[in-house]
């Protein structure tokens, strides 16, 4: 008996390694393990054996049964390995072949460089102040200390707009009227910075627009020196260009700051960046604004930043910032 | 300004190398623009007698010319320019000079003919700005010698400055010597031409305020001649002479001739030379007339006449107006526009013996209202505008005569008329030491601050420890502490001021409006558009070829025409990009802008209502994009019940158009291109877009920020479908179902159905709603409940019928 119940668990295991799919797997495992199998039959048979036999063939069969269960088990894991590998082998993908219907879209260059700018003042200390593009005179020229012939004003070719009395609004030809309007809503201590879009009446050509982009700082407290306003423009021109860099204040004229002075940046190889216009606020600006130039002091100081955007990227030709080609955009 | 060291140098009382001078320029404010050395590279350069000129066989515009160089042989050369005769002598560039811009002259073919050196105009060798031919010399110098010795030319540099408005003084040649003399420590010497007439009347300062009037004086040969200022308030100061005798064939000299070429302007006549000369040396605008032509000897000055005209020098006819300043003579005709130009009666001529010489002070903002209103600039009306120095009258007035006399012949008549008319006060200023040092942020003592206001004039009478300073007369920009404190900065050095660091504490940050409108530029960007920023100006016709309203704010002067309409909305600067890019064949592009509008002036303010816009473009897709885009802005912003209204949208296309709103406030319009825009711009696509007014979504009502519990028990779901009438909007149904009930988590929009068995005009709109309480599981009889409160409230607000 032991011998045939050794001879079946033999076939019947080489039948379940030969199994080939899961279901006839389960299709085996029902007939060779289950009521009607030939193994359970051998245990209906045990009642007539003797104590002593019954405990070989019942050992013998418990083996048979264990032997079969795993080889089930083992065929069933091959078999769903195989099976798994199948179906992924029907959903392969080639993933090279794949390309995004859209990218991660693309600030311009000059917002780049506001935000930049702004993040380095803000990281000082400062506000961020904004204002109209269109202007009156009184923000944009009389406030600022242009008298109403003085020659100043054709340092600044101005667009008029037709509103209100003659050359009376125009588009501000820079972003100081913002110090004005600053000054006038707000009480000092003044930190800001003022980007913004300035217009000025000049034919464009690949150096020159005649709509581009300023920033502007204005700072106005008790005590505040001209030794301020350099260490502050250092200070900015180390944390945006970097520390190699150095920068240098020649005298110069606005009307709305004295003394006044041009400000260059040297780069660290030792050549020359002209950047912008600054000085102490002029008393009368102050004054205009209702603020008593005695007691509090300021500075200001501000430049324009479409040739730093196009310099930093090597766009030679300015004007190609007001370009709405994709071509253009979507390189930054 | 141009400026020769050799000129600097007659008012330096030791030499100065031209790297100090120009970094002195730098330091001072007038800055170096330009830089020339003049007479070097001239080594190879000699006298060359024209020995034939001919044709070119292979060209027009050059010919050919054989010259002797001093050795009697003759060589060929190739010239482009024909101004020159057999037997001139002209300066000869030989092989192997190199020139003073460089370039080396080698022997070279031009068109097949050999050109052995080159001939060379005044400005090839530095003498000026002549070029429009060959430097023809002068007959008596021998051929072979070197031109710098024959024109005696000794090394000179050039500098081209930037003078700033507030500079009256460096717009002449001995105000730049006195403010370089303070700078590098040397002496100043003034100017002190022999006298060449007996002054009359007080000398001047600054708090002169005469009345004008009238003043003669009488000649040598018993006639007289005189001045009335009759418009005391345009002229601070008229000063005139008599010149006699003046050798109306005489030519300026060499020397004089290159000094006026050299800072730019052109030789003309010995009298025109001198009056130029004395103007540049002295920054004192002079006018001589020719004394035979001007009625009654008399020169006056007084405001025009309405629609008065008169032809100035250049040939113009001008018409004044009572702003301008006139000279007029004995018989009340206009003879020049005070400041800016002389008139052609009165001008001088090569017949001219006596000279009427003006010397006068206008007032600076009539000299500038005039020369701006007739748009003529000379350089007389630059100066006059800057303010020149009204005690210097006297001097320009001998320095002229000196001259005239040397090189005219001219003997001077031993009278001057000098009327006062009113110049601005100026008081001398309180400078307060401490002043000065809490705005330089420097440590300067009393003393030191005299030091360097004393050499450019300004003369510091000391007051406890401050100063009273007097301002000098060419100074008539200057007039308060704050400039004089910009003085002591200028020459203390800028660079000598110490960087000081902002010590006080502050708290910098963006607003929120500013945090947010960076939040929309990334969620665009995540949208995959890429930010655009077109000109803010349109054409005329533009704002209605784009479907909008046509009137727009217009420029008084705009650069172009085209250019010439502030935007009142961005869809115009954003349909012309895609048709750009679509010319291009870059199909289904996507922009956005982040921009401000102009839209007219509301009632009582005179600015526009200027708007900050923010607009998305998406060529190659339909209506809805745009509207995904609105809700994942609302949804970033936050606003309150963003929505849509479908609605007929000028520049939008006429069934796929609808208002924006927040909180039912219109903010913007969605949808696509108006197809007949798109056929206007050749645009082959369609074309979605989105413009919301984003100042007004920053100041919208925003969605509470509170955190609402999510529950940690199962949620029921149940799907409604809806038979709704087309007009009705299926946001307001869902907005409906949403605040049903609190246990309403969510409502969602799933599928739309037109069709049967659904009427005609009327659509079904299945949403998906959540149901959840934080507190518990749902019973069925809770869902129930509040299933048919959803339905009813569905059915009785937009005669909704549920479907089955």
């Amino acid at each position: 008996m032991i011998d045939d119940i050794r001879r079946i668990a033999a076939d019947a295991a080489g039948r379940i390694r030969g199994a080939a799919t899961l279901d006839e797997l389960a299709t085996l495992d029902r007939e060779l393990l289950g009521k009607t199998s030939e193994l359970t039959a051998f245990k209906r048979q045990m009642g007539g054996l003797d104590h002593e036999a019954k405990r070989e063939v019942g050992g013998a069969l418990n083996g048979a049964r264990e032997e079969l269960q795993a080889a089930v088990a083992d065929r069933r894991a091959e078999l769903d390995a195989i099976a798994r590998r199948v179906q992924a082998e029907a959903e392969r993908l080639d993933l090279t072949e794949v390309r995004a219907g859209r990218d991660a879209g693309h600030l311009h260059l000059v917002t780049q460089a506001i935000e930049e700018l702004e993040d380095v003042f803000v990281g000082l200390g400062f506000t961020v102040a904004e204002g109209p593009e269109v202007e009156d005179d009184w923000h944009n020229f009389t406030a600022l200390n242009f008298g109403e012939y003085h020659p100043a004003r054709d340092m600044q070719d101005t667009f008029f707009v037709d509103l209100g009395a003659p050359r009376e609004v125009v588009l501000r030809t820079h972003t100081s009227p913002v110090q004005i309007r600053v000054m006038e809503e707000q009480a000092p201590p003044i930190y800001s910075v003022m980007p913004g879009r300035v217009y000025r009446n000049e034919a464009t050509d690949s150096t020159h627009l005649a709509v581009f982009h300023q920033l502007e700082c204005l700072v106005v407290d008790r005590g505040i020196t001209f030794g301020h306003l350099a260490g502050t423009i250092d200070m900015f021109t180390k944390a945006y260009f970097g520390a190699g860099w150095n920068m240098r204040l020649r005298p110069a004229y606005f009307p709305f700051t004295e003394p006044s002075a041009e400000f260059d940046l040297q780069r660290p190889d030792g050549t020359w960046l002209e950047l912008g216009g600054c000085g102490m606020v002029h008393p009368n600006v102050l004054a205009n604004c209702g603020i008593d130039p005695e007691e509090f002091s300021g500075f200001a100081f501000g430049f324009g930043l479409d040739r730093l955007a196009a310099t930093k990227h090597g766009v030679t030709d300015l004007r190609e910032l007001a370009s709405p080609d994709i071509r253009f955009l979507e390189q930054f | 300004m141009k400026v020769l060291s050799s000129w600097l140098h007659e008012f330096l009382d030791a030499p100065v190398e031209p790297e100090a001078i120009a970094a002195a320029f730098d330091d001072l404010g007038t800055p170096v623009e330009e830089e020339t050395r003049l007479g070097e590279g001239l080594d190879g350069i000699v006298v060359a007698r024209v020995l034939d000129l001919r044709p070119h066989p292979n060209a027009d515009k050059i010919q050919l010319v054989d010259v002797d160089a001093g050795d009697g042989e003759a060589r060929q050369v190739c010239c482009g320019a024909f101004n020159m005769a057999v037997g001139d002598l002209v300066p000869l560039a030989t092989l192997g000079t190199t020139m003073p811009g460089g370039m080396a002259i080698e022997r070279r073919k031009l068109r097949g003919e050999w050109s052995n050196g080159m001939l060379c105009s005044s400005r090839e060798i530095g003498l000026g700005d002549d070029h429009a031919g060959i430097l023809v010399l002068d007959a008596a110098a021998p051929a072979g010698a070197p031109v710098a010795e024959v024109l005696g030319i000794v090394p000179d540099v050039l500098w081209e400055l930037e003078v700033n408005p507030n500079r009256p003084d460096a717009m002449s040649v001995v105000g730049l010597a006195r403010d370089v003399a303070a700078k590098v420590g040397v002496g100043f010497c003034p100017p002190a031409p022999p006298a060449a007439a007996r002054s009359i009347g007080e000398p001047v300062t600054w708090a002169s305020g005469g009345a004008g009037g009238a003043a003669r004086a009488v000649l040598g040969d018993g006639a007289s001649f005189g001045v009335d200022v009759a418009a005391p308030d345009g002229c601070g100061r008229f000063v005139a002479r008599v010149l006699r005798g003046v050798d109306p064939a005489a030519t300026s000299p060499a020397w004089l001739q290159q000094r006026l070429s050299a800072l730019g302007m052109r030789p003309i006549s010995a009298m025109v030379d001198i009056s130029n000369y004395v103007m540049l040396e002295l920054g004192q605008p002079n006018h001589p007339y020719d004394l035979d032509a001007v009625a009654a000897a008399t020169l006056r000055v007084r405001r025009a006449g309405d629609g008065e005209t008169l032809v100035t020098l250049d040939d113009v006819t001008r018409t004044c107006t009572p702003d301008d300043l006139l000279i007029t003579d004995g018989e009340d005709r206009p003879i020049g526009i005070a400041g800016v130009m002389g008139g052609a009666s009165a001008e001088i001529g090569p017949g001219t013996t006596d000279v009427l010489l003006e010397m006068a002070w206008f007032d600076p903002t009539s000299v500038s209202r005039t020369s701006r209103r007739l748009g003529l600039r000379s350089e007389a009306s630059a100066r006059f505008e800057k303010g020149v120095d009204p005690a210097v009258a006297d001097v320009a007035a001998d320095r002229f005569c000196q001259l005239a006399a040397e090189i005219c012949g001219a003997s001077t008549e031993p009278v001057q008329v000098d009327v006062r008319g009113t110049l601005p006060e100026r008081p001398p200023v309180l400078v307060r030491t401490a002043r000065v040092n809490a705005l330089l942020g420097t440590d300067l003592t009393a003393t030191r601050i005299a030091e360097l206001l004393a050499p450019i004039g300004f003369a510091a009478e000391p007051v406890g420890d401050d100063h009273l300073v007097t301002i000098p007369t060419w100074r008539f920009d200057s007039a308060t502490e704050i400039d004089v404190i910009e003085e002591v900065g200028r020459h203390h050095g800028y660079r000598n001021i110490p960087n000081r660091q902002l010590t006080e504490p502050r708290t910098g940050g963006l607003t929120r409006a500013q945090r947010e409108r960076r939040g929309v530029r990334r969620l665009l960007c995540g949208l995959g558009l890429a930010e655009s920023q077109p000109l803010p100006f349109l054409a005329p016709g533009q704002l209605a070829a784009a479907g909008l309203d046509p009137v727009g704010i217009e420029l008084v002067n705009p650069l172009v025409a085209e250019e010439s309409v502030l935007r009142t909305a961005l869809l115009p600067g954003l349909v012309a990009a895609v048709a750009h890019n679509h010319a291009r064949r870059q199909l289904a592009v996507g922009l956005w802008e982040i921009g401000h509008v102009f839209l007219p002036a509301p009632e009582g303010q005179v600015l526009p209502d200027e708007r900050e816009h923010v607009a998305v473009v998406l060529a190659g897709r339909e209506a809805p994009a745009a509207v995904e885009a609105w809700q994942v802005l609302a949804e970033q912003l936050r606003l309150r019940a963003p929505s849509v209204a479908d609605a007929e949208v000028p520049g939008l296309h006429p069934t796929r158009a609808a208002r924006v709103l927040v909180d039912g406030a219109v903010v913007g319009i969605v949808g696509e291109i108006d197809p007949t825009v798109l056929g206007r711009h050749d645009i082959g696509e369609r074309v979605a877009y989105l413009e919301v007014d984003l100042g007004a979504c920053f100041d919208a009502p925003r969605r509470s920020d509170a955190y609402r519990q999510v529950s940690r028990f199962p949620s029921s779901d149940i799907d409604l479908a809806f038979e709704v009438p087309d007009h009705v909007s299926a946001i307001e149904v869902e907005r409906t179902l949403a605040d049903t009930d609190d246990l309403v988590w969510s409502v969602r929009l799933f599928d739309v159905y037109r069709g049967a068995p659904v009427a005609e005009g009327r659509r079904s709109l299945a949403f998906a709603v959540r149901l959840q309480a934080v507190d518990r599981t749902l019973t069925d009889a809770e869902v129930a409940e509040v299933r048919s409160r959803l339905i009813a409230g569905a059915e009785t607000a937009f005669g909704a019928a549920l479907r089955g």
